[in-house]
């Protein structure tokens, strides 16, 4: 992937906090910034697109981290997230990717949640997608998404 | 397996569809007139992230806030909640936000999918 535009103008950026366990709140950081994206004229399948994997990782952060921070940035060509958590950390990146792998508990699954189709689904619905995890200490979040208006080879 | 389709889509509106499966207007009043032609049923918000298609109708009996925002992140038209399950005033407040349909049967799942399926309405999953 050219990723020449991931150092294009930026447009927009704002950081959101998500609180772990807080199921209560579970969808409100996807929902804020499908708002903005929304409010920015971005074309309503990316937002889809992007809004599902803003949801997952959301969701991931409460089920199974203390506390995160998803960074949105958006420039002309591309919108890129980082959601970086403080938590238990991803042992086995390459396990944890494949889909129905998962160890979710009762009360997540409770939440229609938690079946070993978050970072599978993240992947599908971005254009570039990394994960970093150190056991112990938290996992990193890194995907993105290019605007059509940028002309995708 | 799916079946195959035989004919164009055939489409009924929320009102219709309020009517064939007996249900209570939650939220979204002003959209009833909006036209559905596919469907998703799952009680896992992960399926329906994962393989519904937008602008499908959700069926479903999880009826917590996830189930909102899940129809809302994926564009869906709207959510039939089986089993007669009302959401909290947390989760009717989250529809109303968002402008989304929210509707509640009396019906089971099976049968309000079947109800459904056989006024033509079709599954709505990605390929």
């Amino acid at each position: 992937m050219n990723d020449s535009g991931a150092q294009g103008e930026v447009l927009y950026r704002e950081s959101y906090g998500i609180t772990g366990n807080d199921f209560e709140h579970g969808g409100d950081v996807a929902t804020r910034v499908k708002s903005v994206l929304k409010e920015l004229g971005i074309d309503s399948a990316t937002v889809r697109r992007l809004s599902i994997a803003n949801f997952e990782a959301e969701m991931n952060v409460i089920m199974y981290a203390e506390r995160a921070t998803l960074d949105l940035t958006v420039s002309r060509d591309e919108i890129r997230v980082a959601v970086t958590d403080r938590g238990p950390g991803i042992p086995d990146v390459e396990q944890a990717m494949q889909e129905g792998f998962s160890t979710a508990t009762s009360q997540m699954r409770s939440r229609g949640f938690g079946a070993g189709m978050g970072l599978p689904n993240m992947k599908r619905n971005t254009d570039r997608f990394e994960v970093e995890s150190v056991p112990g200490r938290g996992t990193t979040l890194r995907y993105a998404v290019r605007l059509v208006s940028a002309g995708a080879a | 397996m799916a079946p195959e389709p035989t004919s164009d889509a055939v489409g009924l509106r929320l009102a219709e569809i309020r009517d064939l499966l007996g249900c209570e207007v939650i939220s979204g009043e002003h959209r009833l007139d909006e036209v559905v032609t596919e469907c998703f049923a799952a009680d896992l918000m992960s399926d329906v992230l994962a393989f519904s298609k937008p602008n499908v109708l959700l069926i479903t009996g999880l009826s917590g806030i996830q189930s909102v925002h899940t129809a809302d992140v994926a564009e869906l038209s709207g959510i039939v909640f089986v089993h007669r399950k009302r959401p909290s005033p947390q989760v009717l407040d989250l529809a109303r936000e968002r402008n989304l349909p929210v509707l509640s049967t009396p019906l089971h799942m099976f049968d309000a999918c079947a109800t459904l399926a056989a006024r033509g309405l079709r599954g709505g999953s990605k390929g």
